[in-house]
Formats: C-alpha cells, sequence, structure tokens
C-alpha cells in the first residue's frame, strides 16, 4: 500500500473532461464513468463530477447510450433468430429479446417469428442483464413494455432523458396535458409520440426546447408557460380559420 | 429504413398539411451557402439545407475536345454519396441514386447552357477546357438532388482558371480569370405524397414519396430540364402544378447565389 495521503483534485459538479485527474491516493473509490489507474482516478468521460464521501462519480454530458440494467428502452428489431429476436438499442452494443421474454402468450415452437415483430418493427422493452461483455437482454414481460404501432419516433441526446422526464416524470406528463399526446421516453434516447399531429409537433419542440435548455433552474415553469403561449397562439389560429 | 406503421403515420400528417418538423409544404428548410471552401479546387461551395450538407468542387483541365465539337470545352460532374453521411450509403462503385443526381445536375447545366462552352475552347480541334464538377454528401437529412444542384452552381460561380502558358498547367497559380458563367438554372424537386405537393423532403419524406419531379428553370423562367423519378405516375394537371411550384421555389433558392441578377 502507498503512504501518499489521498488528495482530492476537484469538487463536486466541476466540469471534467476523459482522462482528467479527479483524485490521487488509494482513498478514493471509482464508480460511474471514472476509473483508476494505480494511484490515480481519472474521468472516463467528459461530464460532471459528484463526489459522494469517497466514491467519485460522474454524470455524463455527452456520449452514446450505454445499456444499463432495469432501464426501458426503445428498440428496433434488426433480425431475427431462431428463438428471439435481435434489436438496436441505439447504443453501440445490440440485445436480443428471447421468445420466452417476448409476450406474456404461448407462442408455438417454429411460428413464423415476424408475425410478432417483423423487422424495422419498434418495441419498448425493459433491459434484464448486461454482461461484462456487454451481452444485453431485454424482456417484454414487464409493465410498460410493448410493439409500437402508429405515431412518430424521434431522436434525444441520451443525457438529457432524465430533463425530459424530470422528477417523478413531471415534465413528460405536463407536456403529455398539455399537447394531449401520448408520450414513452425511452432511456436509449428514442421518445415516440402520438397524438393530433399538430400537437405532436408541438411536443417535439418543446423535447427540443428542454434538450437545449435543461441545464436551466425552474425549467418546469418555464417550459409550461411557454406550452401555454404556443396553445393559446393554435386556438388563435383555430378561430381565425 | 422506416416499418409500415411509421410510414402510415407520417402519411396521415400530411394529409393534414402537417410535416413532421413543422413546416409548410412548399417551405424550405434555413439555407446557407459558403464560397471558396477548397484551396485545391478551381471553385468550391459548402451548401446547408437544414441537417443536409453538401460540398461541390470544380476541376479545370485541358484536353482534347470531342470530335463533333470542335471549338466547345466540356463538362463532367459525378457524385459520391460518402459512407459518412448516411447508414444506407456504402463505398465503392457509384450507386443508381448518386448516377441519377449527376445527371440531373449536369443536364441542368448543360441544357440551359449556362456556362459559355465557346469560351473554354483553347485551339479549335486540339484544346478546350473541360470543367468537372465534383460533388461529395457530408449529411444526408432529405433532398441531396437539389442541395447538389444548389452547391455546383454555387462552386461554378466561385471558379477561376489556373495558369496555363499553352503546354504546362499551374494549379498552384490562380489566375483571377472567371469561368464564363452566363446564367444560373435552379434546380427544384417537387414531390408527391398522396395528393400533397412538397418541396425539400426530410429523409422520412423520401422513404414515403410517391412521386417526384425535378424542374430546373433559367433566371427568365425557362424549362431546361426535367426528371420524374419514384413509383407513381403524374397527371398533366399535377405536372403543371409542379412545374409552376418549382420555378417559383427556383427564384427564391437563386437569392441564396451571389449576383442573383443571372
Amino acid at each position: 500500500m502507498s503512504d501518499v495521503t489521498s488528495v482530492l483534485k476537484v469538487q463536486s459538479r466541476d466540469v471534467v473532461v476523459p482522462g482528467e485527474v479527479l483524485a490521487v491516493g488509494m482513498d478514493y473509490l471509482p464508480s460511474f464513468g471514472t476509473y483508476r489507474s494505480r494511484e490515480t482516478i481519472r474521468a472516463a468521460r467528459l461530464g460532471l463530477v459528484t463526489v459522494e464521501g469517497k466514491v467519485l462519480k460522474l454524470i455524463p454530458l455527452s456520449g452514446a447510450y450505454l445499456p444499463k440494467r432495469g432501464d426501458m428502452i426503445i428498440a428496433k428489431v434488426i433480425d431475427i433468430l431462431m428463438s428471439g429476436w435481435r434489436v438496436d438499442t441505439n447504443s453501440p452494443y445490440s440485445a436480443v429479446l428471447q421468445l420466452k421474454d417476448a409476450s406474456s402468450g404461448y407462442i408455438e415452437k417454429g411460428a413464423d417469428l415476424t408475425k410478432y415483430f417483423a423487422l424495422g418493427d419498434y418495441v419498448s422493452a425493459i433491459i434484464t442483464n448486461v454482461t461484462s461483455q456487454k451481452l444485453v437482454d431485454v424482456s417484454m414481460r414487464e409493465p410498460g413494455a410493448r410493439k409500437i404501432i402508429g405515431g412518430r419516433i424521434i431522436e434525444v441526446s441520451t443525457n438529457k432523458v432524465p430533463r425530459i422526464i424530470g422528477k417523478q416524470g413531471s415534465m413528460v406528463s405536463l407536456i403529455k396535458e398539455a399537447t394531449g399526446c401520448k408520450i414513452t421516453v425511452g432511456q436509449n434516447g428514442l421518445v415516440w409520440l402520438e397524438g393530433h399531429p399538430l400537437m405532436e409537433n408541438l411536443a417535439v419542440e418543446t423535447i427540443r426546447k428542454i434538450e437545449k435548455e435543461g441545464h436551466i433552474s425552474g425549467m418546469t415553469d418555464k417550459i409550461k408557460a411557454f406550452l401555454d403561449s404556443r396553445l393559446k397562439e393554435t386556438k388563435h389560429f383555430d378561430e381565425e380559420q | 429504413m422506416m416499418n409500415e406503421s411509421l410510414k402510415q403515420h407520417l402519411i396521415e400528417c400530411l394529409k393534414h398539411n402537417v410535416r413532421h418538423d413543422g413546416r409548410k409544404l412548399d417551405e424550405f428548410r434555413p439555407i446557407t451557402v459558403e464560397y471558396n471552401i477548397s484551396r485545391s479546387a478551381e471553385g468550391s461551395a459548402r451548401v446547408k439545407v437544414g441537417n443536409t450538407e453538401v460540398l461541390a468542387g470544380i476541376k479545370l483541365t485541358v484536353e482534347k475536345p470531342y470530335p463533333d465539337t470542335p471549338d466547345h470545352g466540356s463538362l463532367m460532374v459525378g457524385v459520391e454519396l460518402l459512407p459518412l453521411s448516411s447508414p444506407a450509403f456504402e463505398s465503392g462503385p457509384p450507386s443508381i441514386d448518386a448516377i441519377e443526381i449527376a445527371r440531373v445536375v449536369d443536364r441542368g447545366i448543360r441544357e440551359a447552357k449556362a456556362i459559355d462552352t465557346k469560351k473554354l475552347c483553347i485551339t479549335y480541334g486540339e484544346k478546350i477546357w473541360t470543367v468537372c464538377i465534383d460533388i461529395c454528401t457530408i449529411n444526408d437529412d432529405g433532398n441531396l438532388l437539389d442541395a447538389a444542384g444548389l452547391a455546383s452552381l454555387a462552386a461554378l460561380q466561385d471558379a477561376c482558371f489556373p495558369y496555363y502558358d499553352g503546354t504546362q498547367l499551374d494549379y498552384k497559380k490562380k489566375t483571377d480569370v472567371k469561368l464564363p458563367v452566363l446564367k444560373l438554372p435552379l434546380q427544384v424537386t417537387v414531390y408527391k405524397i398522396g395528393d400533397k405537393l412538397l418541396v425539400d423532403p426530410l429523409s422520412e419524406e423520401e422513404f414515403v414519396y410517391d412521386a417526384r419531379l425535378t424542374v430546373t428553370t433559367t433566371p427568365d423562367g425557362t424549362i431546361c430540364a426535367l426528371q420524374k423519378g419514384g413509383e407513381k405516375q403524374l397527371s398533366l394537371q399535377e405536372i403543371e402544378q409542379m412545374i409552376t411550384m418549382g420555378t417559383e421555389k427556383g427564384h427564391e433558392l437563386r437569392k441564396y447565389l451571389k449576383d442573383a441578377g443571372n
């Protein structure tokens, strides 16, 4: 063991770049987005540091989605396998949806799997397992998992997904209520929405706004005001017609 | 690739005159044109239409004229759909789509007689200038066709002859003699989806269109090239509407180029 006294090189909420030294010494522990290299702990991604006691964590500001167990994602079917489907998770790693996890009903042996999910279909599913080799399993035998039919899908930055959802889903339910759209936000940065065409556009616009200004405090009130003013405009427009 | 239900939804929205990005049917995305972006090309331009980005470069070479036009310069257009611009593009020989874009751009410039090819003749029957337009896609978010057309016009405007002493070409020395560009034939593609006509499609809209018509017009409104694409047919009335729309939008796009008077 080294006798160097551990030194913290950063403060909570500092922006760090990959490779930047966060701490020196063995007393600190690396967690999500950070790694140990001999005596030092370094950042693996661009993001904000959080220091929780001896644990150094990182909230990423950019970068692709990385599959995590328990996440609800929107995935696209890219291949049909012998006993399931391979789905694209909008990350560097594809996932497998096993036949037994695909539906609560019974799928007979040798059945035509494209009847359930064809190539290019989208599903919302939950990640059940991620191995160290990044083999990902998803399941649809969970609440909220379903085949996605109709509507449209947009891509947002995965790092902004928590902003779009808001505390206990406050932001997304605000948009849902104001626009009357059905919305599903996948942790992997794919968002599905369906509603009146004009309202869909408003919802997309709102989501883009949150994506752009997500770091500003008091976002919920700002978005509420934005939605209200835009809804008034469309009402005027309807009356004129 | 888009699945059937997403396509249906897009078509359903269009029936209400609503596009996925909130634009009007006859509205272009924001366009930017940058001139002289490459040092090694005789003329170059970068055009952005929304997130679609295209580069065009002009190369001028001295060659022997074709036997049937001993006193005219020649024109060549090539398009490369780079794999970095879309997951659908692969490296290798030009695809059918790339060839189509190149031919439509070529036809517009050639048939409008946009370049004074007689001035490209150096010695009768012996030496002429050949104008090569090379177009590279940087990002494909729909409407590469019109972006490529606009970029090649901008690059033509930008082009200057390299130094030539009668035997040796020196590309390092640029003269300030401009390429003789007489007029700007603007190219606009009108798409038909269901019974709606629209311009400047998004990638999604390019998946679902029934038919399209590229209309290339000169500043005085003369049609110099047409190209029809897509699986479905067009009625005479639709073609008339598309030509009117294409001409109007062509005038609008011309404003993005310098010396828009031409």
